[in-house]
């Protein structure tokens, strides 16, 4: 049985007895007696570092690990450099809290500065957070920003990720507001369905979710013809290759950060990022640093503009943020330097033409294309049974796309090589 | 130091990703601006996260006494176990029996510790776990008709995360002012529990790590009166496997899996927030559940009556895998052996700084307790910041500072259980050193930290011409 607890049973014993207890119970004499657990915990046995690492082993060898996936959806596997994994396990930054003591946070403090940056020059926008829990409450959150008291409602198009619609759905039934779902035609929104101006905001995703680029100059234009404010939510690999959300005119960029070297990990951790325009800045929920100097004039990196912060503000604060994706925000960082200006453009190039590849070739195998708009790195196929397909391709040790009302969601990123999507239409024709 | 985009260089890279194996296509209309991430060699970055490492203080550099943050040590095997191929490398929407069986472990030990019934997973941090709560709360009065139940009930001590999670579920919040002792005033709460209560959020060890001997006549007191009462459990690890959150008549909880539960903080998150419930509100959950048939494992929808989702997927998964191998190691003995050296710890630091410095409420405490350094600011002009900042230059993390705010000049300690006696001892001494020091020269507390890499930044300048990102020379 392991519990990390240091102090030997003799020292227990003294500490005990110098602070005035005779026994451990001592310590619990405010605990009424009828509230105190009467049976013990209904757990198994404590173990060994061994034996503990061989529970969780088996556990883990019970999930299968595909060799090639083609599955998206929110979710997306690509190359992580080495560097990453390293820079993020190192333990400074692994158990660190949040830097509320400068002095000696320097380092963490300067990281999320440096990622606020890069947020920026990715999206194109003024002003990053240091990030939240993941994509779809980054959307949410933003949801909030733009909340007033005459303007209830919220337009949500259906092109955004499913769990984006729900905690979408979710944070607003919380706080009363109205959604208006937009419906996708041809698998594009269409701007003329925005036509109420009591909205307060707008939430698009850049490609949606069926992979499809959205003609988001329009969607903006006619968003702000109505004084609508206009949420984008873009997978920021695609930010690398497509217009930027600043280029494309929305006021406030989110989106899922987990392809910006973050693993699958069956969900999480993530990393929601948030960016907007100078003009939304106090309304940011969240941790932001700020670069200033000390007391001797030396560059100096704090939390700041707290006055928007729920330790602050309480009932009054912008958003109940505390603890964030802190590491993830640094991932992304390690992962962007890495990679560079020309490594993530390849990256992004290399997604668009090998699901553009992976797209003929399944429609050569009979997969017919779902939508006739372009595509980034997913796309949608008919398919009479995907289940079948998606069980079949599995005694290949191929994680299909993910099937989808009567078809199916396919995935490429440069993960992918040549030989395996071959492999993987030659799968289809059998 | 330098910023990466400092010590970039155009044209430098690393090499990464082979040439691209099939006909290179372009989107029809792409980005305009150019893309101005860092240029540099795998060394440069390798050296910049070293440096940076050095100037951040984690637990493994030593004490970490930050009250109400439970800075544990984070045990290694954790991590290793989170770092397996088979939980990384799997999609959260491909079927993983490996995971479910580890979500529905779990959510039955963690129920078993606070006496609930069913748990989500999907809240990725403690405050994100207070609004899930809340939201279950809002559910369940909207369905029973109670339109008029919009008021929670949050006592002064509270941390700032309960009245702002309660404003976002669209709750008033209705502060009361403890007790003399720091515990729930029981004539107060009366007075606030009404027909509009929908709840009350509390802490218990409360935020001056008082156990609140009257907390089954308070959670009575919300019951009578027709709201329900949830258990922010920030401080569990003063009572897990000793109290339950249950038992003491709460209808819903959040632990923080990144505090009593041993997984690392990360600098500011990931953590993860699960949120367990008795089994009258267990419909209400957001996400879907786990459930088992014959040792298959699969997800079930809850229903229509779900709040819905609070974050996609199934929530901060490894670090519930983390917590998880934490758990196991600790098993039913070592759960409340954690407790009760937490609680010891807290005593022991208490018993050896009491006499000299001021305890906001003296008597025995869970595992934190708060200094108050009023009296001493009043008679020296010593802040409870300066003494934070001093302990810096012992190469101990300050305490929490200004909080509770029912506690004027506080500083809250606590040790947890995974400090030695001669830490504690080693901390005890520096403390006295820096009373010592104020006796002698209080001035020269003013500008500490001495040996740390910055002096005390201006952050009045920091909110007032806020600079919020790397110029690039633009």
């Amino acid at each position: 049985m392991g519990s990390y607890i240091p102090s030997t049973d003799l020292q227990r014993q003294e500490m005990l007895e110098e602070a005035g207890f005779s026994c451990f119970e001592d310590l619990y004499r405010d605990v009424p007696e009828e509230l105190k657990l009467n049976h013990e915990l209904d757990l198994p046995d404590g173990k060994s570092e061994l034996e503990t690492y061989s529970v969780l082993k088996k556990l883990a060898h019970k999930n299968k690990v595909y060799s090639s996936v083609f599955r998206g959806a929110g979710a997306y596997r690509h190359y992580i450099p080495s560097i990453v994994t390293s820079v993020v396990n190192k333990e400074e930054f692994v158990t660190a809290y949040t830097p509320y003591q400068a002095e000696i946070s320097q380092g963490v403090l300067q990281s999320i500065f440096e990622y606020q940056t890069m947020i920026c020059e990715l999206t194109g926008m003024d002003v990053s957070n240091a990030s939240v829990y993941d994509g779809a409450v980054a959307a949410a959150e933003a949801v909030s920003m733009c909340r007033s008291p005459k303007k209830k409602k919220v337009y949500v198009s259906q092109g955004v990720h499913p769990d984006t619609m729900k905690v979408i759905h979710t944070y607003s039934w919380a706080a009363s507001d109205e959604i208006i779902e937009l419906p996708l035609h041809e698998g594009l929104t269409d701007p003329q369905d925005i036509k109420d101006s009591d909205v307060s905001c707008i939430v698009i995703q850049q490609p949606n979710f069926y992979g499809v680029i959205e003609d988001v100059r329009a969607l903006v234009s006619a968003a702000h013809e109505k004084g609508i404010t206009v949420i984008l939510s873009m997978n920021p690999i695609a930010m690398a290759s497509l217009p930027t959300p600043a280029e494309y005119g929305a006021d406030i960029a989110v989106g899922e950060g987990q392809p910006l070297g973050m693993p699958l990990s069956y969900g999480g951790p993530y990393l929601g990022f948030m960016a907007a325009t100078s003009k939304l800045m106090r309304k940011l929920p969240g941790r932001i640093v700020g670069r200033t100097v000390d007391s001797e004039g030396n560059t100096a990196y704090v939390l700041t503009l707290q006055a928007r912060e729920q330790h602050i503000r309480r009932e009054k604060a912008s958003s109940n943020i505390c603890s964030n994706e802190a590491l993830c925000a640094l991932t992304a960082s390690v992962y962007l330097s890495a990679m560079g200006p020309d490594g993530l453009k390849e990256v992004a190039s290399q997604c668009y033409s090998k699901a553009h590849y992976l797209a003929a070739k399944l429609e050569e195998a009979g997969l017919k294309r779902r939508y006739a708009a372009d595509f980034f790195h997913e796309f949608v196929t008919d398919c009479d049974d995907p289940q079948k397909l998606v069980e079949k391709l599995a005694e290949k040790d191929i994680l299909a796309g993910l099937p989808v009302e009567g078809g199916i969601l396919w995935c490429a990123t440069e993960m992918n090589t040549k030989e395996e999507m071959d492999a993987l239409v030659r799968e289809v024709l059998k | 130091m330098k910023t990466l985009f400092e010590r970039s260089v155009p044209g430098r890279h690393c090499t990464v990703l082979p040439a691209c194996d099939v006909p290179v296509l372009k989107p029809s209309e792409t980005r305009e601006k150019a893309l101005r991430l860092p240029e540099l060699s795998e060394t440069d970055i390798s050296r910049h996260y070293t440096s940076l490492a050095k100037q951040t203080f984690g637990v493994n550099d030593g004490f970490y006494p930050l009250g109400s943050c439970t800075m544990k040590y984070n045990p290694k095997v954790n991590e290793k176990a989170a770092q397996l191929e088979g939980f990384t490398d799997v999609h959260p929407l491909q079927d993983a029996q490996g995971s479910l069986e580890l979500l529905k472990t779990a959510e039955k030990y963690l129920c078993e510790i606070t006496g609930m019934d069913e748990m989500t997973f999907q809240p990725a941090a403690g405050a994100h776990g207070e609004l899930t709560g809340l939201m279950l709360i809002k559910r369940y009065h909207e369905l029973n008709g109670h339109t008029l139940r919009n008021k929670i009930i949050v006592p002064d001590s509270a941390h700032g995360t309960n009245p702002a999670s309660s404003a976002m579920c669209g709750f008033t919040v209705v502060n009361i002012p403890s007790a003399p002792d720091g515990c729930v005033d029981l004539e107060k709460l009366r007075e606030a529990a009404g027909e509009d209560t929908a709840g009350l959020m509390l802490t218990n060890p409360n935020t001056l790590g008082i156990f609140d001997k009257n907390i089954k006549a308070i959670t009575d007191i919300v019951h009578e009166a027709g709201g329900l009462c949830y258990y922010d459990g920030a401080n569990l690890n003063a009572v897990m496997g000793i109290a339950r959150p249950g038992d003491m008549g709460f209808d819903c909880v959040h632990l923080n899996l990144h505090k009593s539960f041993s997984t690392p903080h990360g600098g500011g998150g990931p953590g993860s927030g699960p949120v367990g419930c008795k089994s009258f509100l267990a419909d209400y959950l957001p996400g879907e559940k786990v459930v088992e048939e014959n040792g298959v494992y699969r997800w079930q929808s809850r229903g229509e009556n779900s709040i819905g989702c609070v974050r996609g997927f199934h929530g901060n998964f490894l670090v519930v895998v983390k917590a998880f191998a934490y758990l196991t190691t600790l098993g039913k003995q070592g759960v409340p052996e954690v407790a009760k050296n937490a609680v010891l710890n807290a005593n022991y630091i208490k018993h050896l700084l009491e006499g000299t410095w001021q305890v906001a409420r003296p008597g025995i405490c869970m595992h934190e307790f708060v200094l108050t350094l009023e009296e001493l600011k009043k008679e020296t002009g010593v802040s409870a910041m300066d003494v934070a900042k001093a302990l810096q230059d012992y190469g101990i993390h300050p305490p929490t500072m200004y909080f509770p705010l029912n506690v004027h000049e506080a500083l809250m300690i606590e040790p947890t259980e995974t400090e030695s006696k001669e830490t504690l001892e080693e901390a005890a001494a520096a403390f006295m050193d820096i009373w010592k020091t104020i006796q002698e020269n209080p001035e020269s507390l003013h500008d500490t930290p001495h040996h740390s890499y910055i002096k005390r930044p201006d952050e009045v300048t920091a909110a007032r011409h806020p600079v919020l990102r790397d110029p690039l020379n633009d």
